[in-house]
């Protein structure tokens, strides 16, 4: 039974949920991404608030398990997952150990400053320069704007030939 | 028909809307002419029955008759779906799916844009999220008719055929009737006209530089917002919704 002497505080619950993977990308924790959004207690029940990186990703409810799980674990009976649409999740909250990780992962971290010009401003997008995570050149390629999963897009290194996931910019 | 239940019918077409265009993009899932695009059209039909999920759950909320997401997706019968008709037409080949997915996506961008800014605060949530997504579905779709329009004789005609046959549905995108006009009074949506003058600029300035010729304003065919659908929403809830009718309540 936790009481509120006993009961660790937010910070600790943080540090626990950065051994917490990411289901998809097992590489960063659900903390590298940015996807807990809020960890605190009401009373003695736990609230962790979590954000979907893409609206219809299936990782979702598999990342509120896991997190349950693991906070369970650690002797936290009472807790409650909230779903939290805004404001939306954007890549600018990957953590910068988190683009590390990404990175040696083989996965190309995702360029700042999300956002950027709407479609209707054409003229004004530029083709985004995407290093290689293998050999680091920037001579690569778009394939295809979307990937493997609803966060990635797929580009080709045109030095090394390594074809790699990009984790886009949203 | 109350404030409730206009927003209830407002909130059903923007959920029916994406779950329509989601379903037919996922009939492509295994299909599509190379594995990138396999992958992305999949990827897009993701985003868009997730918006789905979201929309829905609120309209069922609004609602307050213990309906969900689920239950409204796969309970209702053609005559209660809002979606417009252009997003059940066909997949036809490539270049029909992309046209229809560029004509969608330029005004599904510009009418979340405006939706960021509804006085509910639980619509402009929705918007925002929705918004991001929608983007990429444009910038992609967008890319796809300047390939396709501005690349062989082949090419290039199935391109401009594409266009030029769902023309007479993109008409239905910009008219209001008294739901609309509930909405834009209430501050909680835009005005639709005012999605048009934007909407055709992107569509003129994609088709010039595609080398396409865009067809004249003329009749439009519509009717989906109000529950009169084509032929082809039929074959689709029967599809999309077998399972639950042949199997009440099933669960995963």
């Amino acid at each position: 039974m936790i009481d509120s002497l006993t009961r660790p505080d937010p910070d600790q619950i943080r540090r626990w949920l950065e051994d917490v993977p990411d289901p998809e990308v097992p590489a960063v924790s659900v903390m590298d991404l940015g996807i807990v959004r809020d960890v605190q207690w009401d009373s003695d029940e736990l609230v962790v608030a979590i954000t979907p990186t893409y609206s219809g990703c299936p990782a979702t409810s598999v990342i509120a398990f896991e997190i349950e799980a693991a906070l369970r674990a650690r002797g936290i009976d009472r807790l409650r997952i909230e779903r939290r649409l805004s404001p939306p999740w954007t890549t600018d909250w990957v953590t910068q150990e988190g683009r590390r990780r990404l990175e040696a992962y083989g996965i190309a971290p995702p360029a700042e400053n999300a956002g950027g010009p709407s479609p209707f401003d054409r003229l004004l997008r530029k083709p985004l320069v995407i290093a290689c995570p293998r050999c680091k050149s920037e001579n690569t390629s778009r394939i295809s704007e979307f990937g493997s999963t609803p966060c990635k897009a797929q580009y080709r290194c045109d030095d090394c030939l390594e074809p790699f996931d990009y984790f886009k910019c949203i | 028909m109350n404030a409730q239940d206009s927003l209830f019918e407002y909130l059903l077409r923007l959920g029916d809307n994406a779950l329509i265009l989601g379903h037919r993009l996922s009939e492509w899932c295994g299909h599509s002419p190379a594995l990138e695009e396999d992958l992305a059209l999949s990827n897009v039909a993701l985003d868009l029955i997730g918006q789905t999920q979201l929309w829905l759950n609120l309209a069922g909320e609004v609602e307050g008759k213990g309906r969900d997401a689920d239950k409204l997706a796969y309970l209702r019968d053609a005559r209660d779906f809002r979606n417009v008709l252009l997003v059940e037409q066909p997949n036809g080949d490539f270049a029909v799916t992309m046209a229809r997915q560029f004509y969608f996506d330029a005004w599904h961008y510009l009418l979340l844009r405006e939706l960021t800014g509804s006085k509910d605060s639980r619509i402009a949530e929705i918007a925002a999220k929705s918004l991001k997504e929608v983007t990429y579905h444009l910038e992609r779709s967008q890319e796809w008719v300047l390939r396709l329009g501005d690349g062989t004789e082949e090419s290039h005609r199935r391109m401009q055929t594409a266009i030029d046959d769902l023309w007479m549905y993109t008409g239905e995108l910009f008219e209001s009737d008294e739901i609309d006009r509930a909405m834009v009074q209430e501050g909680l949506g835009p005005d639709l006209a005012t999605l048009h003058e934007p909407w055709l600029g992107l569509v003129r300035s994609t088709a010039e530089e595609a080398t396409l010729s865009l067809p004249q304003p003329g009749w439009a065919q519509k009717g989906g917002k109000r529950g009169i659908h084509s032929e082809h929403l039929g074959y689709i809830l029967a599809d999309l919704q077998f399972l639950q009718r042949a199997y009440p309540n099933a669960t995963w």
